[in-house]
């Protein structure tokens, strides 16, 4: 009894997180070998390498592969950067904090789709949208941002919506500073400027490197909001590797071109988890 | 020995600041609640209006579109049943894992995380294979069981995390007193967990809610969730905002609310325990 | 036959043998305190008691049972932990009648039981509180409580007041005392405190590395240590070492029966001052500490001894002041270079 219960109540989840991994794995390293087209199932046949070729070959690979660089980089450069700033300016209490806080918070629970339509209509549209009265207050003609600054504006509404999380964990990481050792060191005579960079980044440190590894992982897929606002476009303006795969996928029906590209996509996301476990690891030992 | 100005300066200097800051970055949410209540005619006034009657003509058209309701139904039941099915098989193995410890736990635990850090994406086609075959396209239970394998791995992690915190102390107590194994689980662990439980439960709600990815590749007309309904309104049929404002308001408002209970959570479960 | 055998007891943890044969007998309503320091597995040894850890190898018998493989619940005994281990979600009473509950006990008597428990140990107004609101000394008790309720064959305590403070600390061992002394509970209790072990024990039971160095009456122990562990371990301030080498001249005057390279233990309360110039032994005085009732003088040598001494009366020295010391030398024990006692203190019989 004493090996078998434990081993039983672990099965149902092993097995089924086992199969959740398996399964689509092996199955799409089948279908990046073959020629699948989900209009016409009936027509398989062996492709080689030739999906992989076709699909790093395509010109639009390498403008999404840009594009999601330039989209996680300046996210994860936006939000962590802000979000440090954010954690430090509220860390200590100031009248209405709690509630600061609460609204702080608030944007990461936005539905993705919800939040897409927020920014296209309410805030980026060139007539009526809020930034676009703002712009006219101050005498500029409003921006175009969706049709001509694509890119951007996905960048801003994903920015916009990770904040959040990366003011929630500075936040939480400087709740666990040791206060008495800034005490210590105000004692001693440290400026603020002082304690930042000898305290308070050092600490830091670790909560910046999961963030960025925890928003690699996740904004790797960014999906909903290209899909409800761009469409990826114009043309691939602001297509990332995750709405190519789609697009291969459910628009061109090309089950093999698809899976040869979330390979590459999963070898990606491989890379930067393997950092986040090894960190994530030694925590445990602890 | 410095004297204390009365006016603490740098403390008003933070809060206007803070406020100032927040205020700004809570814009946009702010301006869509308040668009909920205009009429379409008030919503697209330029100079922007600040100051108007509110009304609520705008959510009583939108509950009387059946559709809506459909959807929202259909966020409900997945969110809620992919979050209870997912704790009835995460449970047992996090207990597994809190309480008998062994030297594959370790492991077993970090190979949980990795398959949640496979991007959704990476598994596209081979689901939507699957699905299509099983007939499981547009269908109720084939969102439930994706949002809940989804959220698998943080479920048995922060439940894990609840677990361990209860003092081994405790259960040797129990033990001492005559607890079986089962008496000890029914009497002791669970309801001191249950706070966790509830904790997680309230994340993957949180989550299942939200999700968009598998929603709008996996679902359309008969399952859609919220999520696919709000993608569906992307184009521009000019006149309809404070409609639109006034579904995305009630499709949002209780998960922000529920968000505000879960900040704690949220920290730990996606960051599997990394950042305290 | 005793009560609480423990027959050939070892655990190791990995590689770690952390008890390495122990052999004991527990007499009915004895209170036998373990003690030792930090590491030598006294606790160890009581959770082996309890059957929270299972034994590599050797026999718990208990009131003629074998209970080696028995599982906790199934033990009889009662187990007050360090840290209290009450249950955070129960009241007081709930906690102390958890066990009885278990055990179908109805529910009319297990109302009695609590409420005589809670009598002796005042907890009579606190019975529907939960944990939390009650304060460490309280928590204590209702631990105890939790014991007594079941009326178990064996009172574990480990280490029950270390997270106490001193204050609390000396209130709480008294009234375990007479609570011992009330209930006639055969008792093993732990503690690293000797002063504990000291006054607390019917014997006591001196442990270092998993072993047994020493079996007795706290003032068998104190009269008659065995090595020197544990003649250094009992009693405070610590028992005098005079390295033979340092006292060379003092040895051979006195012929004293032991080796050149053992050692001479003296307690501080079996040296006497002398004015300078006389005595045994020149010295430094480096510390006065004045305690009230009694005085304890630090002093030292050229030669680097060092020594303690006890006097009840006050004194008027000062650091630095030279004095000459008396050595009771039939009070003296001897050990060897690795410690073994050669012989001990007053002829006792």
């Amino acid at each position: 009894m004493n090996r078998l219960l434990p081993r039983l109540l672990l099965t149902p989840a092993v097995a089924t997180l086992l199969l959740w991994m398996l399964v689509p794995l092996a199955m799409t390293v089948y279908f990046s070998l073959i020629r699948y087209n989900l209009m016409q199932p009936d027509q398989i046949g062996f492709n080689g390498l030739d999906n992989f070729e076709y699909f790093l070959t395509d010109p639009s690979f390498s403008v999404a592969v840009l594009n999601t660089i330039l989209l996680m980089g300046n996210v994860i450069l936006i939000t962590v950067v802000l979000g440090m700033g954010l954690a430090l300016l509220i860390d200590e209490a100031f009248p209405g904090r709690a509630l600061v806080r609460l609204l702080l918070i608030s944007p990461f629970f936005v539905m993705p789709t919800v939040n897409a339509l927020l920014w296209k209509h309410m805030m980026m549209h060139p007539i009526y949208g809020a930034l676009a009265q703002v712009w006219i207050f101050f005498g500029f003609t409003p921006v175009e941002w969706l049709s001509d600054h694509p890119l951007v504006s996905i960048i801003i509404m994903v920015s916009w919506q990770w904040l959040p999380f990366a003011t929630l964990i500075f936040m939480t990481a400087l709740q666990s500073m040791n206060r008495e050792q800034l005490e210590a060191a105000r004692m001693d005579g440290a400026t603020y400027l002082q304690q930042l960079r000898y305290l308070y980044i050092p600490h830091l440190g670790r909560p910046v490197a999961v963030a960025v590894m925890i928003e690699l992982i996740f904004l790797l897929s960014v999906f909903a909001e290209i899909y409800t606002t761009t469409g990826g476009g114009p043309g691939d303006a602001s297509t990332n590797v995750a709405f190519l795969i789609f697009k291969q996928a459910l628009l061109n029906f090309d089950a093999g071109v698809a899976s040869a590209g979330a390979l590459f996509a999963v070898l990606l996301a491989n890379i930067a988890a393997a950092f986040l476990i090894r960190l994530v690891g030694k925590d445990l030992d602890k | 020995m410095a004297r204390r100005s009365k006016y603490p300066l740098p403390l008003l200097l933070r809060s206007a600041a803070a406020w100032a800051i927040t205020l700004l970055l809570f814009f946009p949410l702010g301006w869509l609640a308040l668009m909920a209540f205009k009429t379409e005619l008030q919503a697209i006034s330029v100079p922007p209006l600040w100051w108007f009657t509110p009304t609520l003509d705008n959510f009583r058209e939108v509950q009387e579109r059946s559709d809506y309701l459909l959807y929202a139904r259909n966020s409900l039941i997945t969110s809620v049943l992919s979050t209870v099915i997912g704790l009835m098989i995460a449970t047992p193995a996090a207990y597994s894992m809190a309480f008998f410890k062994s030297r594959h736990t370790k492991n077993l635990l970090m190979w949980m995380l990795s398959t949640k850090m496979m991007p959704a994406v990476g598994a596209l086609v081979p689901i939507y294979v699957l699905a299509q075959k099983a007939q499981l396209l547009d269908t109720r239970t084939g969102l439930v069981i994706i949002f809940m394998l989804s959220n698998l791995p943080i479920m048995v992690w922060m439940l894990y995390s609840y677990f361990k915190e209860i003092p081994n102390e405790i259960l040797e107590a129990a033990r001492m007193d005559g607890a079986t194994l089962w008496q000890e689980f029914y009497r002791v662990t669970f309801p001191l967990a249950l706070g966790g439980l509830a904790s997680t439960g309230l994340l993957c709600l949180v989550l299942s809610w939200n999700e968009a990815f598998w929603s709008l590749n996996l679902s359309s007309a008969k399952a859609g969730t919220l999520a696919t309904l709000i993608a569906s309104y992307s184009s521009p049929e000019g006149l309809f905002w404070a409609k639109l404002s006034a579904a995305s308001l009630m499709a949002i408002a209780p998960i922000v609310v529920f968000g505000w209970f879960s900040q704690k959570q949220l920290v730990q479960g996606l960051t599997f325990g990394a950042v305290k | 036959m005793a009560y609480l055998q423990l027959h050939g007891i070892e655990k190791s943890f990995g590689a770690q043998r952390v008890i390495q044969g122990v052999d004991l007998q527990i007499q009915k309503g004895e209170f036998i305190v373990f003690v030792g320091p930090s590491g030598c597995g006294k606790s160890t040894l009581l959770r082996l008691i309890a059957g929270l850890e299972q034994t590599d190898n050797g026999h718990i018998v208990l009131d003629g049972r074998d209970i080696t493989e028995a599982a906790s619940s199934a033990r009889d005994l009662a187990m007050v932990f360090q840290s209290y281990a009450l249950y955070p979600h129960m009241s007081v009473f709930e906690n102390m009648s958890f066990a009885l509950k278990l055990a179908q006990v109805p529910q009319a008597q297990i109302r009695e039981k609590v409420e005589r428990a809670a009598a002796i140990l005042n907890l009579g107004a606190y019975l529907h509180r939960r944990p939390k609101e009650l304060s460490g000394g309280q928590r204590q008790r209702v631990a105890i409580g939790r014991a007594i309720v079941r009326a178990p064959k064996v009172f574990l305590f480990d280490e029950p007041l270390s997270n106490l403070d001193a204050a609390l600390r000396g209130q709480t061992r008294i009234e375990i005392a007479k609570l011992h002394r009330e209930l006639g509970a055969t008792t093993v209790y732990v503690t690293h405190d000797q002063v504990e072990a000291m006054t607390l024990a019917d014997r006591v039971v001196v442990l270092r590395d998993g072993r047994i160095e020493q079996v007795g009456t706290p003032l068998e122990l104190y009269d008659h240590p065995a090595n020197s562990f544990v003649a250094q371990f009992i009693g405070t301030p610590q028992m005098n070492m005079l390295a033979v080498s340092l006292v060379a001249e003092l040895a051979q005057r006195f012929a004293l029966p032991v080796a050149a390279d053992g050692f001479i233990g003296l307690r501080p309360e079996h040296l006497a001052l002398r004015p300078e110039g006389q005595g045994m032994l020149t010295m430094q005085v480096d510390l006065v500490e004045a305690l009230g009732a009694e005085t304890l003088l630090y002093l030292s040598n050229s030669q680097g001894l060092q020594l303690v001494l006890r006097q009840s009366a006050r004194s008027g020295l000062h650091s630095g002041h030279s004095i000459g010391i008396d050595l009771q030398l039939d009070c003296a024990h001897y050990f060897d270079a690795q410690g073994r006692s050669l012989r001990s203190g007053p002829a006792a019989v």
